[in-house]
Formats: structure tokens, sequence, C-alpha cells
């Protein structure tokens, strides 16, 4: 929700990064205050899981320019653990499997660092599983993963649900999600989604990549962003999404062009 | 490799440092006259000296071993010494009588003696090159009958037991580093389990090689008779020399009709430095025999250290019914190399195993598995359970697994299991992205990896391999 005179959460100015020497992000602009819900959508290879990892620190991009502010820090300067601890979520499009780590150890040890961080008690194990179940229920999760390696043979669905587990319990201060709702049933986008609105509120902020408008049903966005060869191209209210359902992404583009060129 | 993590991987050996405690070392090189040197040092029965000329005239008809997965310059059998013991005083009667520098040289290694026994009501047998300088417990052992001391104090004061069993699961001609072994031991372990007496503690040994260029010849043997059982522990460690130095030990179990052994070794060797200079040649040779029904052996152990192992507990399952396990970590990084594994050789009826291998593999180093299941046509209805996981960190590392499987009868069920993974960047950056740093995240994949084997070992041993492991291996990836 837009909330008037909200606090800037993250701001990001012409943001330029490389994968093993191509240029992926081309000057990209954001900027996210509290309280908001951003939606980002955009063909395939636009570069939105690569601008959401670089948000979370991963070491293969290397950025070349712009500059990243999260909560009035400098984000990019900060290791990617300290990114986590200071609020930054990010659901993986492709969560990774960890054989031999069980799910609830590698849970806990998540939650009580996070925990440590913020100046917060930790929990013993049997605190946390009191804890844990109790955040599995609201996204209709079996228990049974507890004791599982971490999203080992998890099906598609099943580890996003695990990810957006650790949203419940982690309650970051900026979340995003890249294509949380691929690969979930119709009955389970809907669970997902209501997870994530309980979780929303005036203090954090929540930027959902996704190429399908049926998420935003669930989560209504307060912004749409069309990504294109690394670059923010449009932007738009609710409405934005429904547009790009029916007519697709090339008129997105031929647009921005034709600005470019007037005002150029 | 991130910088981070290099520098993890790269803590320097915490127990390189050289005790001055003078040693009595025998000059370099071997032959007849340093066999019959050695014996009368230790004061042996003339049976034993045949024994060893008898081994060496083996050993010089014998080739080392090519067929290892290892790779060094051959070794200068005449540049080695093959004696070497603490100069010290008469026998000591307690602890405190014990030379206060070896003392404190346990404690630098983190193994404060008194207090380790006192928590963890453990005896230690301390053997500090090749001599063993204290025996504890012993007395304790002894009301129930137990026999715990050095190898050279067994010689002297129950030669009909050693000489019963010595050489009977090993024999001499065995291979080459048990042939050299047999004709030079100079110490090590020797426990007697009587009939019917399971040993009330853990039986704990450590230990270490001090001096520089001297050959480590253990000789440990453990005899479970009928109904007994016992739980074994074997810690080492050994400072840091730019020279290699040759380690052969031979260690061999008897378990009689219902026994029950229980073998843990915490191996840290020093493993030369990060470019692959220096460190053990660890050559070890291990085998029980379950001779009686329903034995049980079991072997557990944990590789960090050593430039070179070459290791293969094994069981002989000639009892009926009688069983064989072997879980094994092994970890290398930098220039390690190591080939280990195990052998069962399945014998008696209804005989089953289990073999667990864990191999972990960082930096340059090569980590070969090598089991043999062999199933006699005599050992109707045995069976074999082995299952052995590769784990590689970083890029530059080797895993290879040998299985050799041979059975000769039917009624037999063999199964084996084999996987490959990897710690890779995208494990850790998940962990990352959840507040763990990349230390805390390999010690959980590590111990995840390893926690079957893990469990197999006594409280205090599993506590102080999780910390091993995660020290030599933090860092190594990224
Ligand atoms: N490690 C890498 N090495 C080489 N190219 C990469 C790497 N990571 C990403 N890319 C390339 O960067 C571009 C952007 O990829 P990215 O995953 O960010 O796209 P996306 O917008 O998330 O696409 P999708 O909608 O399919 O998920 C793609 O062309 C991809 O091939
Ligand atoms: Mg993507």
């Amino acid at each position: 929700m837009i909330y008037k005179d909200s606090k800037i959460l993250l701001e990001v100015r012409g943001l330029c990064a490389n994968v093993s020497g191509t240029e992926i992000l081309k000057g990209l602009d954001l900027t996210v205050r509290s309280g908001e819900i951003h939606a980002i959508m955009g063909p395939n290879g636009s570069g939105k899981s690569t601008f959401s990892k670089i948000l979370a620190g991963h070491s293969a991009y290397e950025v070349t320019g712009g500059t990243v502010m999260f909560e009035g820090q400098n984000l990019l300067e900060l290791a990617p653990e300290e990114r986590a601890r200071a609020g930054v979520f990010l659901a993986f499009q492709y969560p990774i499997e960890i054989p031999g780590v069980g799910n609830s150890q590698f849970l806990r040890l998540t939650y009580n660092t996070v925990q440590t961080h913020r100046g917060k008690e930790e929990l013993d194990p049997l605190e946390f599983d009191d804890y844990v179940r109790e955040k599995m229920k609201l996204l209709e999760m079996s228990p049974d993963f507890l004791e599982r390696s971490v999203n080992e043979g998890f099906s598609g669905g099943e580890k996003k649900r695990n990810e957006i587990l650790q949203m419940a319990m982690l309650d970051p201060r900026l979340a995003i999600l890249d294509e949380t709702d691929s690969g979930l049933d119709i009955d389970a986008l809907r669970i997902v989604a209501n997870g994530v609105n309980q979780l929303a509120n005036k203090d954090n902020a929540i930027v959902l990549v996704t190429h399908y408008q049926r998420l935003l049903n669930y989560i209504v966005p307060d912004y749409v962003h069309v990504m294109e060869a690394g670059r923010i191209i449009k932007t738009g209210g609710k409405e934005l999404a429904f547009e790009l359902e029916s007519r697709g992404y090339d008129w997105v583009g031929v647009e921005h062009k034709a600005t470019a060129r007037a005002t150029a | 490799m991130s910088a981070t993590l290099q520098n993890l991987v790269n803590q320097p050996y915490k127990h390189g440092f050289v005790t001055s405690i003078e040693s009595d070392v025998a000059p370099k090189g071997l032959n007849e006259d340093t066999i019959r040197m050695i014996s009368a040092k230790k004061k042996e029965p003339e049976w034993l000296l045949e024994f060893r000329l008898k081994s060496y005239e083996a050993w010089l008809k014998m080739e080392e071993p090519a067929w290892p997965n290892v790779h060094y310059p051959k070794i200068d059998f005449q540049a080695i010494s093959y004696y070497a013991a603490p100069k010290q005083k008469p026998k000591l009667k307690s602890m405190d009588e014990v030379d206060p520098e070896l003392l404190r040289t346990f404690e630098k290694l983190g193994v404060p003696l008194h207090e380790r026994m006192a928590l963890a009501g453990v005896a230690v047998d301390v053997i500090f090159d090749s001599v063993s300088v204290a025996t504890t417990y012993k007395h304790k052992l002894a009301e129930v009958g137990i026999i715990f001391c050095s190898m050279s104090e067994a010689v002297l004061d129950h030669p009909e037991l050693v000489k019963k069993y010595l050489g009977t699961v090993i024999p001499p001609s065995d291979n080459f580093y048990a042939a050299l072994n047999s004709a030079v031991f100079t110490d090590g372990s020797f426990c007697y389990i009587p009939k019917g007496v399971k040993c009330p503690m853990d039986l704990s040994t450590y230990f270490r090689i001090n001096t520089e260029e001297s050959g480590q010849f253990e000789r440990t043997m453990i005899i479970a008779e009928e109904g007994s059982s016992v739980s074994y522990l074997e810690g080492c460690t050994a400072p840091a020399f730019s020279s290699n130095q040759l380690h052969a030990a031979v260690v061999e179990l008897v378990a009689l009709d219902n026994a029950d052994i229980k073998y843990s070794t915490v191996q840290n060797w020093y493993a030369g430095d990060e470019n692959g200079v220096g460190g053990i040649y660890n050559f070890v040779t291990k085998r029980g025999l379950a001779k009686g029904v329903n034995s049980r052996i079991s072997w557990t152990q944990v590789e960090t250290g050593s430039a070179i192992t070459w290791k293969y507990p094994s069981c002989v399952l000639l009892g009926d019914n009688s069983v064989g396990e072997f879980y094994s970590v092994a970890v290398t990084n930098h220039y390690q190399q190591a080939d280990t594994g195990t052998k069962m050789i399945h014998i008696g009826k209804n005989t089953r195993s289990t073999i667990v291998s864990k191999g972990i593999s960082a930096g340059h180093s090569n980590n070969s598995y090598r089991g043999l299941v062999k199933i006699a046509p005599s050992a109707t209805g045995a069976r074999n359970y082995s299952q052995c996981d590769s784990m590689l960190v970083g890029h530059q590392s080797g895993a290879h697994t040998f299985p050799y499987i041979q059975v000769a009868n039917n009624s037999s069920q063999v199964e084996h299991e084999a996987s490959t993974s990897k710690i890779g960047e995208d494990q850790l950056f998940y962990f990352a992205q959840r507040g763990i740093n990349a230390e805390a995240a390999v010690s959980m994949i590590i111990n995840g990896f390893c926690k079957d084997v893990f469990q197999q070992l006594p409280m205090e041993f599993a506590v102080e391999a999780t910390a091993l492991l995660s020290f030599k291996l933090e860092g190594s990836v990224g």
C-alpha cells in the first residue's frame, strides 16, 4: 500500500552489472518505499533474476556502475550475509537443494543468526519447533518437511513454499520474490499469496518478479514495472499488468524507443 | 576460490611445534643389526627377535605397492631412523611423575590429560615417539582383569598372550609395510579383555611423532575373549616438519565368540603445507578377525591429516553370524592424497557387513575410496551393504571410487550405493542469503554429509572430529 510520507527503503540508481564479461544490467533505476508492493515483469532474459541476485549480493555478478542504497546505507558494500541480516530477503526462482542438512536445523540456524543480529533472544530447539510449526500452518505446510533435507526432493511448489516459510520466519524489511508463483498449483498460489499478504505491513516492502497477472489478483501491487534488456522501461499501476497480459511486451519497447527519440 | 575462503582453508597447523625433550635416537638405516639393537634395547625374548628377523627377511624380498592412487618420490628406507625413545626416567606410577614438558606438549595439543581423563573417564595410554611413558587407569582396569598397557610391557609381562596372537591376523608377509613394521616395531598398545567382561570405559591412546626423520612403527593388538566388549579410541597428531615422515603401523584385533570390538580413530597427522611440502606418509595395516560366532568388529575412522594415507581397516568374518562394520570420513585438502577404504572378507555363514565411506576433497587433493567385499563359497546367507559418497569442495580436487566385489555363492546379497556431490558457490550463497556465513555453512554441510559416520563415534570424539573437520575445511569453497 502506498503511504504518505513513508521512508525510502531501497533506492537503485543507474545500476549496471556484468556476468562473465557480458553486460546484463544497463542503468536500472528503482525506488521502493516502505509499505509498498512492486511487481517487476518483463521478457525472459531481461535481467530480473540478475537484479534480484545482485541485491542479495551474489558474487558471480560484477557491479560496474550505479548505486544501491538500502535504508540509507550502501548495500553494495555489505557481504551477502550482512544484507540478509539487515533485512534483505530473496525467495529464489530456483531454490537449491542441500542434501544432508536437515531442514529444521537449517531453519533454526538461519532464524537464530538473524535474531541474534537484531539483538533478540535465540530459540532453543523445542521453542523453535513450536515457532516454526505455527508459521507452517500459515502456509498449510506439513511438519514433515522439517524432517527432510533442505529442499532435497521437494517438488517445485514445495520449494517455493519453503522459501515463503523462511520469509515468514525472518520477517525481512525488503522481500524480493523471484517468480514465486511459477510452479505453484492454483490452491498453493492462493495459500502462498495469502501468506505474503499477511506478512506485508507498513514497515516492509515486497518486490514481486512475475510473468503472470494471475498472482497480482491475489497480491495487489502498488506499482508494476516492465524490465527489458537490463533496464526498467515503463512503470505503471496495477492496470499495466492487465495490459501486458493482453498485449504482450513488444509495444512497451516500441513506445519506450519513441519517447527516448522524442526526448533526445 | 574467494579470498576469505582461501584464508580459512589455509589455517596453519595448530599442532606444529617440537618438544625439546632429549631423545634417544638410533642412527639412520636398516639392517639386521638395527633390529637386534631394537630388540635388545627392549629386552625382548628370543622368539620375538626371530619374528622380527623373519619379517625383515620377507620385507627384503617385497616391493612397495604401486597400485594405490597416490604419488610420491621413492622412500629411502636407509635414511630413516628406526628407533627414537624419549630419554625417560624409570617407570612412572602416576601422571604427576610425567615430564612436565611432555604434559605441556599435550596441553598444546588440546589434550590436557588429567582433565580429559577426569571429564571423560578415559584411560589414556600415551605413546610418545614409540615408547609408552604413562599408563593410567591401569589398576582400575586390572580389577576386572583387563590388561591395557604398552606393547613393550605386554611382551615382558604377558609374553604368552602376545606370542599367541602376534601376526595371526596380519602375517608379516601380508604386505610391504606390514613386513617392515613386523621387523622394526617399537611400541604400541596392548589390550586384553577377559571372558565376559564389558570394559567399563573407553580405552584411549594418543599417538604422536616428535623426532624429525624418525619413522613411527607402532604395533597395536586388542584381544576380546568370549562375550567381552571394548571400545578403543585412537587419536594422532604430529608436529610440522618439512621432510616427509613414514608412519607404518599395524593393528590387529581378535574377537572371539560373542565378543564386540569397536575401534575409533581420529587421525590428524601433519598433512604438509599448502604447497604439499612435508607431511606424514601414513601407510597403515589394520585388520580385525571376527573369529567367534556372533562376534562383531567395528571400525570408525576420521582421517584428516597426513600427506599420504594408505589404509584399509578390514574385517575377516570367520565366525558364523559375525558382523563387520566400517565407517569412514576421509578429508583431504591442499596436496594431500588419500587412498583408503576397507576389505570385508565373509567366510562364516550369515555374516553381515556394512561400509559407509564419506570422502571429502578440497584444494588440489586427491581422495580415493578402495573397497573389497569378498564372499566365500562357505559364507551362505552373507549380506553386505556399502555406501560410498564423495564430496568435492572447489574445482581442483579429485574423488575416485574403486569398489571390488567378489561373490562366490548365490544365497548372498551385496548392495552398493555411491554418490558424488559438490559444495557449490550457489549452496553457500543460499546460506548467506539467510544470514549464515561461509564457515558456518561449510561446517553444516560437512556435518550433514558425515553424520552417519559421526554418530558412530563416542561423544567426546564426535565433538572433536566435528571441530577438526570445520577447521580443516573452512574456507576451501567459494
Ligand atoms: N552466470 C551467467 N553466465 C552467463 N550469462 C548469464 C549468467 N547469469 C545470467 N546470464 C544471462 O543474463 C541474462 C539475464 O538473465 P536473468 O536470469 O536475469 O533473466 P530473467 O529476466 O530472470 O529471465 P527469466 O524470466 O527467464 O527468469 C540472460 O541472458 C542470461 O543468459
Ligand atoms: Mg529469472
